[in-house]
């Protein structure tokens, strides 16, 4: 049987990573990368790893007898706002690393299987994919009226996209936590930071919960939802045990639970200190495959 | 009967360049980190007429975090900062309300929400390295018809040089005054002077600068002498020194030091002593002090909102505050980490009880 085929549209570091990533896994033979500059870096180094490119942009891919089943977007928005209804005309599949956020977020430990069949899907944010594992494992357990994540990245692994925007990220992220992780309300704040050597990603969850919430619950969940993560980033892990906190009437009355991260990146064409990009490539690529592979199904979820 | 003593011979009125500053008083911004953003809408209003009588032009009013900063991360305000905002701007009849925006926190709906309540100058802030973040805060404060003020946190960690650079980031942007910013009070005045100098340099007619001062070292009034001296035209200070860490400058101390210099600041000594005095004092409980942890804040550079949040952490893990505060400094963390304060707890909690233990079994 043939694989399922893939481009990358977007050679920049995040598309590389993706290409090295995906041929290491080898579900997708990944046929195209696709740019606009001649001169690209990433053009060069997709040839050296024997993918076809082109610097004649989605014109040229669309115009291949042979279309790919998957693109995978690491453009920016508003080309992946242009490029996006061309896929779907043309049946491919759209996982977008971008802004854009044409299609439903999606956070592979959480609610995949819910969007198993869209024709586009978005990848949210890096603080996103990193938190919002974490707010689901509380809410599936008891009511989050409020979650709040701060993420903190190497300034080294901001581009100039998330530099230009940076309101994006908070807005994205803060919707995404109340809709794909179930709080009431949801709060993202993301740090830059300059230290040298770089800083590792890392990512704290606050989460208001009730003053009789089933802590226990909550912690083996939150342990579950990492175990899940870690699936797909061998990098993620508990920087220490979730940390809970009596109710306070300065917290309107509720309890909190804070959880601290740590996201180390594959090392594979981004260092290991760039958790926050990493995280992003590895969530599509394991989206990519769930969806293509048909083990999209929809998750277990625990009633209450 | 004599007035003050100037220890200026020349009076001002014999220059014939009148040298001026004008002071930006951030008691009800930074100084709601003192009180854990707990300020009421009696507070706000008296302190913003109290300053506003005094002659003070700019009057800052925003969770000491800035706009959106109420959150577990840094504290919930008792009342949100738009209606204290609101409230001030109501309040004042001469004075302009400022307010602070973090980029990564606050957006520019905030923003927008705070010129709808009456704010009229917008302060940005990034980290001293990272001044690029801060161009679509600049250019959508400047559409909606504000002043513009360009605040590098942290100062003391960028070169001169490599600061000046950033300070064009922002005026380029749209910023038209670039503070170098001592938010751990690390910075001794000559550091000041050559950030100050480096700045005016680069940016030249395009922009003014500023300064804002903390006292973990005991140096914030000097270090504003030393940057008005430089060509600083803008300086922060807040009653009672009320701020984040050891506190800032002291306004009722920078208006007669500047006044003793014959600098200009449009500010009435008497009327700025009874605000601190009679006003600001009563309702604050616990002024700033350089204890311990502040002046260990100041010796390796640490983000001063970090001071009570090292406090709670310490009484919750066991662990001294200033040990705390010392570790956050060697790790680098920026303004905005404070998560990383319980973070550093834990682990020298764990640390630490790892090491009893293995003393009792030695």
């Amino acid at each position: 049987m043939s694989r399922p085929t893939a481009a990358i549209v977007g050679p920049g570091n995040i598309g590389t990573d993706l290409l090295v990533k995906l041929q290491r896994r080898d579900v997708f033979d990944v046929r195209y990368m696709i740019g606009v500059d001649p001169d690209s870096e990433g053009l060069a180094r997709a040839r050296a790893l024997d993918v076809e490119t082109s610097a004649e942009g989605v014109d040229w891919l669309l115009a291949r007898d042979e279309l790919p089943d998957v693109v995978f977007e690491a453009t920016a928005a508003k080309p992946h706002l242009a490029n996006a209804p061309r896929y779907a005309e043309a049946g491919i599949r759209a996982i977008d690393l971008t802004p854009a956020a044409i299609g439903p977020f999606v956070c592979p430990a959480v609610n995949l299987g819910a969007h198993a069949h869209a024709p586009n899907i978005n990848m949210i944010t890096c603080g996103g994919q990193a938190t919002i594992p974490i707010v689901h494992a509380v809410s599936r357990v008891t009511d989050v009226p409020y979650a709040e994540i701060v993420a903190s990245i190497s300034s080294r692994s901001a581009g100039p996209g998330t530099r230009a925007n940076i309101d994006e990220f908070t807005e994205t992220t803060s919707h995404a936590i109340e809709s794909v992780g179930g709080a009431a309300r949801g709060k993202a704040i993301i740090i830059l930071n300059p230290v040298e050597p770089p800083m590792i990603m890392r990512d704290t969850v606050f989460c208001a919960i009730p003053p009789d919430a089933d802590r226990d619950a909550i912690g083996e969940s939150i342990h579950r939802a990492v175990t899940e993560v870690q699936t797909y980033v061998p990098g993620y892990r508990l920087a220490s045990d979730p940390q809970f906190e009596d109710a306070n009437e300065r917290w309107n009355g509720q309890a909190r639970v804070a959880v601290f991260l740590e996201v180390a990146g594959n090392g594979d064409h981004l260092p290991p200190w760039a958790g926050n990009l990493d995280i992003m490539t590895a969530a599509a690529v394991r989206a990519g495959e769930l969806l293509v592979t048909g083990a999209a199904e929809p998750k277990e979820t625990i009633t209450r | 009967m004599t007035g003050p003593a100037t220890n200026n011979s020349a009076s001002s009125t014999d220059n014939a360049a009148v040298e001026k500053v004008r002071i930006t008083d951030t008691t009800l911004r930074d100084g709601s980190h003192a009180v854990s953003h707990r300020f009421t809408v009696p507070q706000v209003r008296a302190v913003s007429r109290a300053l506003d009588s005094a002659g003070v032009e700019v009057i800052e009013v925003t969770h000491g975090d800035g706009l959106a900063g109420s959150s577990f991360n840094y504290g919930f305000s008792a009342v949100r900062d738009i209606d204290l905002v609101a409230a001030a701007a109501d309040e004042v009849r001469n004075a302009r309300i400022a307010v602070l925006l973090l980029p990564g926190l606050g957006t520019v709906a905030d923003l927008r929400e705070a010129a709808a309540a009456g704010a009229k100058i917008a302060r940005v802030a990034t980290h001293c390295t990272e001044a690029d973040v801060s161009i679509q805060h600049f250019g959508a404060a400047r559409e909606l018809g504000l002043e513009t003020v360009g605040f590098l946190m942290l100062s003391h960690r960028n070169s001169p040089e490599g600061l000046a650079t950033q300070a064009r980031i922002m005026a380029d942007a749209g910023c038209q005054c670039v503070y170098v910013v001592d938010s751990a009070g690390a910075l001794l005045p000559d550091g000041v002077t050559d950030r100050v100098t480096a700045l005016v340099q680069e940016l030249g007619d395009d922009a003014q600068v500023g300064f804002h001062g903390h006292q973990n070292l005991s140096l914030g009034v000097a270090n504003s002498i030393a940057a008005q001296r430089a060509g600083a035209r803008q300086i922060d200070g807040t009653l009672r020194a009320l701020g984040a860490g050891a506190g800032n400058s002291p306004t009722e101390i920078l208006v007669p030091v500047f006044d003793a210099l014959g600098v200009q600041t449009g500010v009435d000594s008497e009327l700025i002593l009874a605000a601190a005095q009679e006003i600001l004092a009563p309702v604050v409980p616990r002024m700033p002090v350089a204890d311990r942890s502040a002046i260990v804040q100041g010796r390796y550079g640490v983000y001063n909102s970090f001071l009570l949040h090292a406090e709670r952490a310490a009484e919750r893990y066991g662990v001294p505050a200033y040990q705390i505060l010392r570790r956050v400094g060697e790790r680098g963390y920026v303004g905005g980490q404070e998560d990383m304060i319980i973070d550093v707890a834990i682990a020298l909690r764990d640390e630490l009880g790892a090491a009893g233990k293995d003393r009792v079994t030695a």
